[in-house]
């Protein structure tokens, strides 16, 4: 059972990738397979950085419906990037070289991310739904606040920070590819790493205690891996709102047991599979009518608000 | 006593506010020009006179209506524009475009109306089926619920190459009224004058279902006119100035807790406060990058979000 569903899922992951990499395609095949390469590995960094980053915020939480971008964690980095532009100007922004804007990036939003959500987890049985609704209306106030900020940027200057409001996975930040396919990847190992001891987190906080896992430590460096992961997928594709959300919870409905060991792998599968097929379905057959992203968004809305009035709130 | 303070307060507040709006704007105009030179008199019929009061209208009529929705879901947590009823008219007016193009601007807010209150009713029905005990799971669900309808409007919109214009009904924005481009808000102004006049019975549905009944009230017929006043609300004020968010949801709340829930005697704070917070959001909007302006909306999101984070933290748990 347990290699069922994962093998069923690597399969479709397979045919998904090779009938986005075959499908129409037309003239000189070395273009071809680097362009969409490349794409595909975008897409496939994406699933598995969104899907772990949602995994790992669902169990320090304790909560099966949140994920950190309704919590506001890709609206902080966005506002971090607006800031720069807004500081530096848009000259010396481009000036310097993209790793070194991303490694500021990444540094800022997790030391952001400590300091607001950290404290937020930090409050032992604290009102779980007030964190929530916190964090909802922490994402509000940066949106506003980057949009605030950009409209007191030069047109011109704005070009800048356009791409990093929107989720876009046709036009992909090609130069940040390799960089973050090393960051995800050991992101990845770590949170692999920490698989049995996220297990007992999920246990509860009395238990994990109980059991010897320092809690307090434990969610501070989940958080970090999270802010990472989120850094990455945003960098790379724009803010996603529902996609962690929307595969998780496939995962969760379909994996025989709710480890992390079977969960991460799972939903990392999940999510390359409805990245990677509902883009060449976009692209392909529906000749590119409608952005991915607002999919997502609209039937991931569904599923979590079908979860809530199916489960309940626990 | 107290009250009777406030409310002279708040309306001498409103007044000034409102005055500075008149005498704010790229073109310098000062009050001993206004009915000596009639080029400056056109300005002021034409422009100022109309954005401050759709800015007076829009904000009382918004907090008037985040009160009334308050009231009926019983929950301080959520307001019309941001679940649901507010995407709901965007995506009437949508309809209306894309099918009917030539329609007259009746037809528009009629079926603007019918979309926003079929969606508050969904949003109803689905706050009915959550548990109690949960308060602030209401307006989770609202933003979410809220979400999915905005991504339908944007969906809609990107087969038609609408986005810009659905940005416009989005994004509340009082750069663009004119004479002869605001007038509906009038009517919006009239519904938000009708519920006063039932803001008793609103108190009571507030008391919930079985208290109302108990008490005689024909608590659907209540709930419905509610409603009903909450999407007109709403639907033109997206037709006219696009969605402001924050509004409705601040400023009952922080009306209710310092005066309680008595409406008959709240509502009238709640619409002067209202008008305040959107004349002060907008004349900000106008000065911090004149001449160019910052919608009120984005204003607004910033001062909305803080105050929000205020309220949360300043009331006791479990008030909800």
């Amino acid at each position: 059972m347990r290699d069922k569903s994962v093998l069923i899922c690597s399969l479709m992951l397979v045919v998904c990738c090779v009938l986005f990499m075959t499908l129409e395609a037309r003239g000189n095949w070395d273009f071809v397979l680097w362009f969409r390469g490349c794409k595909l590995a975008a897409l496939l960094l994406v699933g598995a950085s969104v899907s772990t980053a949602t995994l790992l915020f669902q169990t320090i939480s304790r909560n099966h419906i949140l994920t950190p971008s309704i919590m506001g964690f890709d609206a902080l980095f966005a506002l971090i990037l607006t800031l720069a532009v807004f500081t530096i100007g848009a000259a010396g922004y481009n000036h310097l070289p993209p790793e070194v804007v991303f490694f500021v990036n990444l540094v800022l939003l997790v030391g952001a991310a400590l300091l607001l959500f950290g404290t937020l987890l930090g409050q032992h049985r604290a009102d779980l739904m007030r964190m929530v609704l916190t964090g909802i209306i922490f994402g509000v106030l940066f949106r506003s606040l980057t949009s605030f900020v950009v409209r007191m940027i030069d047109p011109s200057e704005f070009a800048t920070i356009q791409v990093s409001s929107y989720a876009r996975f046709n036009y992909i930040e090609l130069n940040l590819l390799w960089l973050s396919a090393v960051l995800t990847t050991a992101t990845l190992l770590l949170c692999w790493r920490m698989r049995r001891q996220l297990d007992v987190l999920g246990l509860g906080y009395e238990m994990a205690t109980n059991l010897g896992e320092p809690v307090a430590r434990r969610q501070k460096q989940a958080l970090v891996l999270v802010a990472v992961l989120v850094a990455v997928s945003t960098a790379l594709v724009g803010p996603v709102a529902f996609l962690g959300l929307l595969v998780v919870s496939i995962a969760r409905l379909i994996a025989p047991n709710e480890t992390h060991a079977m969960l991460i792998p799972l939903s990392a599968l999940i999510a390359g599979i409805v990245l990677v097929g509902g883009q060449t379905i976009l692209e392909r057959v529906l000749g590119m009518s409608t952005p991915l992203a607002v999919v997502i968004d609209f039937v991931g809305g569904f599923v979590f608000l079908a979860l809530l009035l199916r489960r309940g709130w626990t | 006593m107290r009250r009777h303070s406030a409310v002279i307060l708040l309306a001498a507040g409103t007044l000034v506010l409102a005055a500075i709006s008149l005498f704010v704007g790229v073109i310098s105009l000062r009050p001993s020009e206004v009915f000596q030179d009639s080029k400056a008199f056109g300005l002021m019929l034409d422009s100022r006179l109309p954005r401050t009061l759709a800015t007076v209208i829009a904000g009382a009529a918004l907090a008037v209506c985040g009160m009334i929705m308050q009231m009926l879901v019983r929950n301080r947590f959520v307001e019309p524009i941001t679940a649901g009823t507010g995407q709901g008219a965007a995506l009437g007016i949508l309809i209306v475009v894309l099918l009917f193009p030539g329609a007259s601007i009746l037809v528009k807010m009629s079926i603007a109306t019918a979309t926003a209150l079929f969606s508050s009713i969904g949003f109803l029905l689905i706050v009915r089926r959550l548990p109690p005990a949960q308060p602030l799971l209401v307006p989770l669900v609202a933003m979410i619920y809220g979400g999915i309808i905005g991504a339908g409007v944007t969906f809609v919109a990107y087969q038609w190459d609408m986005l810009q214009y659905i940005d416009t009904w989005l994004n509340g924005d009082f750069s663009g009224v004119m004479r002869g481009r605001y007038e509906l808000l009038w009517i919006a102004a009239l519904m938000t004058a009708l519920t006063y006049v039932i803001a008793d019975q609103f108190a009571i549905a507030g008391l919930g279902r079985e208290a109302s009944i108990n008490l005689g009230l024909n608590y659907d017929q209540v709930m419905i006119l509610g409603l009903l006043a909450i999407s007109v609300v709403a639907a033109l004020t997206v037709i006219t100035v696009g969605a402001i968010p924050f509004v409705g949801l601040i400023v009952p709340n922080i009306i209710s807790r310092r005066f309680g829930d008595n409406l008959r005697a709240t509502l009238p704070l709640t619409a002067l406060c209202g008008a305040s917070l959107v004349l002060v959001s907008d004349i900000i909007g106008r000065v911090i990058r004149a001449p160019y302006e910052i919608p009120v909306g984005t204003v607004l999101g910033v001062l909305g979000a803080l105050v929000f984070l205020w309220l949360l933290y300043a009331r006791p748990r479990n008030a909800g």
